[in-house]
């Protein structure tokens, strides 16, 4: 038996999309996420209410090799969505991190093009905390003078990372941040230093 | 007073009637001699209401807020790229909506992609609640979504618009929509989709201030009054929908966050909250808003954008404030 | 005291039942029923279903009745209502050379397998106003046709010229998956499979006017009529669980093919090019004028100078549809006085500097 998706399908994938919007939006302003789903392992709820709110046939997703690992997982996620699994980061649409240690890194994603910047990969990545008011510090649209954001576990490279991803603007990717509960964005337009 | 007469004072508001308003005659359509009959709606809530027959589910046969899931998460993935990259124009596969093109269908695909069961809902057109297509826009919502709708800038979650920022300032958690019937700021200087974005890749703008310059040397100012360009975050130039400029300084650094739906030409564009947004100008030629010599005649408010009313066929005239909200509440709470 | 009226959703209310009754018109007057107007106004339902991208034709001729007759306006129902459908997939390409043809005519060669057939048409008719049809008579019943020796073989003009190398291949199907503009957001340059959706969808008279300035010298193409025909197809799908041809239904299509002279390029031998048209229903006008520009835009793609309107592909499917088109002149109805107060603000100051500039001139020419 397949796990459920959202038990309101309109409502619980709008509240879910407003989360996702407000926090790139307020980059460093994690968001509540009641997450729906209850999904298989290592799939988490938070993750697989972004892929289901966000991800159809017209998206090819990219799974982590934790996530990749788990057949459960692929059907569950092509069941509820209908999304195309790539094996290939440069073809992703979106990227679903469970592991965000053995992330790769994130130049190998799709960075879009000078034309089409926005044809860039969107990941979302699972972690165990978010915290404001502390921990990196951000600049940029969004934000009211700078904010902070502790991310844990925080990968190795990942703030040098994020510096050539911003240094490379209007290209590079977009983050989505989850935690148990929280979201937080990343856009590319955010410059993030360490605190 | 002609045919105007027949019509019951509040019509069909179902629209913050609570305050008893000298509203101005906003649309020409009203000339017609229209059969009076009574006002079927019931009294509104102070400041919420539902569209009369308006059920939570929304109207029969169509999903929640009109547009079909599948939709919906286009435009969602669009406005999530747009909000990354301010200013620039994300293109996305706009719908045949039920409403012409040009009309808004932008702005409304927008609003129905973002729109959930707890907000409410404000619908402006050249500042004011009560003209036709901002009513139009607000019952199409109120019928398919079921949701609150109001006419107070201040209790709105999301306040779609044209042609005008209201005067009210708004706050962190608000979103205003913009209706946008040519988003591409280059488009009168080259008429090439192809052509344009190129120059958008490569942050190639002097075409745009020499345009702007050559109005300098042969008028002495700036010969564009809305739709003024303005530069988002320091890379893209955008264009802000056809405000007027007087509205531009109201972009920057908002704490709303501020959509831009083009249904026609499909493109959808962001600024986030907290953004820059510069109107592009010359060291010796400093960008200037309109000003307005008199208060509004209404509510007395100076600082406001104003409309020009024509009173008489001799000449008269008097001014009195496009944003209707704003106004409407001078007024009640000058004769309280 | 200036009081004026607050009354749009009233307003908005009368109109519509104003509209509602100017719809039905004089009631001692039968109402239309949609079956009269689907037998009886059948190349303008055609019409709406060839513009409304959905082949209904009860649908067109109900949105033709709501419409009081209004294309554009029916054009406009018809695909709002379409957007609402769920998209299953692509058909099978039709066959139109299996096509069971009610007309077929070749300007090209004389006599042809499966012959020269006139069908229903207008041409050759005097055009002069038939006050019988005032009177409401019955038709004759028209005459049978007399069978010939290769009914039912009725290959393509295009596919004999074929044969010899004389005209350019028909373009391969490669594979690709089917471009769908009303999915996905033209991205110039389009190929020509979108182009062709673009033209198949777009205003007939926008499409007509362009197709005949490429005959006045704004972008030549040298035109022949290979072949117009006109007839039933069937449709398939095939369903991916399925994996073969499911049939769906027949539809009634008019495909033009349109034979150009060309003379050569580097890489390619002189031989005759095509222009493609193809519409729902029957309107010869649109598949040929469709063809004309089809052929127009291919300019680039021949090596030929992109020069006039009908060849440059921007210009074409940016303005051939009637909705976006219609939508957006007719916005100007529209309040506009937040930007006309802004206009007249400029225009009075810098009119002000123009007396004042005037006057002072005049003063030191004193």
């Amino acid at each position: 038996m397949l796990a459920p998706g959202f038990a309101d399908p309109v409502h619980d994938a709008q509240g879910t999309f407003r989360a996702v919007m407000d926090a790139l939006a307020r980059p460093g302003l994690p968001q509540r996420l009641d997450a729906g789903p209850n999904p298989p392992a290592p799939l988490t709820p938070e993750l697989a209410a972004i892929a289901l709110a966000l991800t159809d046939a017209d998206t090819p997703v990219w799974l982590d090799a934790d996530l990749a690992a788990s057949s459960e997982v692929a059907a569950y996620l092509r069941f509820h969505t209908g999304a195309p699994l790539t094996e290939d980061p440069a073809r992703a649409a979106f990227a679903l991190i469970r592991d965000p240690a053995r992330c790769p890194p994130l130049a190998r994603f799709a960075q879009g093009t000078p034309a089409y910047p926005d044809t860039s990969t969107t990941l979302v990545l699972a972690l165990d905390a978010i915290a404001s008011e502390a921990g990196l510090r951000l600049i940029g649209p969004g934000i009211d003078g700078t904010a902070r954001i502790a991310l844990s576990p925080l990968p190795d490279s990942f703030v040098a990372q994020l510096a050539e991803n911003r240094a490379g603007f209007p290209l590079g990717v977009d983050l989505i941040l989850t935690a148990p509960g929280r979201v937080a964005g990343l856009p590319r337009s955010t410059a993030v230093t360490e605190g | 007073m002609s045919a105007m007469g027949m019509l019951p004072r509040d019509g069909g508001a179902p629209d913050g009637a609570q305050v008893p308003s000298p509203v101005r005659e906003r649309d020409r359509v009203r000339d017609a001699p229209y059969p009076e009959r009574p006002d079927p709606s019931p009294q509104p809530s102070p400041e919420r209401e539902r569209a009369p027959g308006a059920s939570e589910a929304g109207e029969a046969g169509y999903n929640f807020a009109y547009l079909d899931e599948g939709t919906k998460r286009m435009i969602r993935r669009a406005i999530l790229k747009a909000i990354a990259v301010p200013g620039y124009q994300v293109p996305f596969a706009s719908r045949e909506m039920p409403m012409p093109y040009g009309w808004g269908t932008g702005g409304v695909q927008v609003t129905a992609a973002i729109l959930g069961r707890a907000d409410v809902l404000k619908v402006i057109d050249q500042g004011a609640d009560d003209t036709t297509n901002a009513v139009s826009i607000r019952r199409f919502f109120a019928r398919t979504s079921g949701i609150a709708t109001t006419t107070r800038t201040t209790a709105a979650t999301i306040i779609q618009t044209r042609h005008r920022i209201p005067e009210t300032p708004l706050r962190e958690g608000q979103i205003l929509v913009y209706q946008v019937p040519i988003p591409e700021p280059l488009r009168f200087l080259e008429p090439r989709e192809t052509e344009t974005r190129q120059l958008h890749a490569l942050a190639e703008y002097g075409a745009m201030h020499v345009k702007l310059y050559e109005d300098i040397s042969r008028h002495g100012h700036i010969a564009t009054t809305y739709a003024y360009p303005v530069e988002v975050a320091g890379r893209y130039v955008m264009d802000p929908s056809p405000t007027p400029k007087f509205d531009n300084p109201k972009m920057d650094q908002s704490p709303a966050l501020q959509l831009f739906g083009a249904g026609r030409e499909r493109r959808i564009y962001a600024v986030p909250p907290y953004t820059s947004v510069r109107s592009l100008d010359f060291e010796d030629h400093p960008f200037r808003v309109q000003e307005f010599t008199e208060p509004c005649a209404l509510c007395g408010a100076s600082g406001h954008y104003l409309d020009e009313v024509v009173t008489d066929d001799s000449g008269g005239r008097m001014y009195v404030c496009s944003d209707t909200d704003i106004c409407e509440t001078r007024v009640a709470e000058a004769a309280r | 005291m200036y009081v004026a009226v607050k009354g749009g959703e009233a307003a908005i209310d009368n109109a519509h039942r104003l509209l509602a009754e100017a719809r039905r018109g004089d009631p001692a007057v039968p109402e239309l029923t949609v079956a009269q107007i689907r037998e009886q106004m059948a190349l303008l339902v055609d019409r709406v279903m060839a513009e409304g991208s959905l082949y209904d034709p009860d649908l067109a001729a109900l949105a033709l009745k709501q419409a009081r007759g209004d294309v554009v306006e029916a054009v406009f129902l018809v695909r709002a209502y379409r957007t609402t459908l769920p998209r299953f997939g692509a058909s099978a390409p039709v066959d139109t050379g299996a096509m069971a043809v009610a007309r077929r005519v070749s300007a090209t060669f004389k006599d042809l397998p499966g012959g020269q057939v006139l069908g229903p048409t207008f041409d050759y008719t005097h055009r002069l106003i038939d006050f019988a049809l005032a009177a409401e008579g019955a038709v004759e019943p028209a005459a049978e046709a007399e069978p010939r020796d290769d009914a039912g073989t009725c290959p393509r003009v295009t596919d004999l010229l074929a044969q010899d190398g004389l005209i350019e291949p028909s373009p391969p199907d490669d594979g690709a998956p089917v471009g769908d503009l009303t999915r996905e957001p033209v991205d110039y340059p389009a190929d020509r499979a979108l182009r062709l959706q673009a033209l198949a969808r777009g205003d007939e008279g926008f499409v007509l006017g362009l197709g005949y300035s490429t005959q006045r010298g704004y972008g030549r193409t040298h035109p022949f009529v290979g072949e117009i025909r006109v007839g039933e197809v069937a449709v398939t799908f095939v369903p991916e669980e399925l994996g073969f041809p499911v049939p769906l239904g027949r539809i009634r299509l008019t495909e033009c093919q349109m034979v150009n002279q060309f003379k050569g390029s580097g890489a390619a031998p002189p031989q005759f090019t095509r222009g493609y048209g193809l519409t729902f229903g029957q309107s010869e006008r649109k598949a040929m004028a469709m063809a004309l520009v089809d052929r127009a835009l291919r300019a680039e793609e021949l090596g030929e100078p992109v020069a006039s309107p009908a060849q440059d592909q921007e210009f074409v499917l940016a303005h051939c549809d009637s909705l976006q088109a219609t939508g957006f002149v007719e916005h100007l109805k529209l309040p506009h006085y937040v930007d006309f107060q802004a206009e007249l603000e400029l225009v009075r100051r810098l009119r002000a500097e123009f007396f004042r500039d005037s006057d002072s001139m005049q003063e030191a020419a004193e």
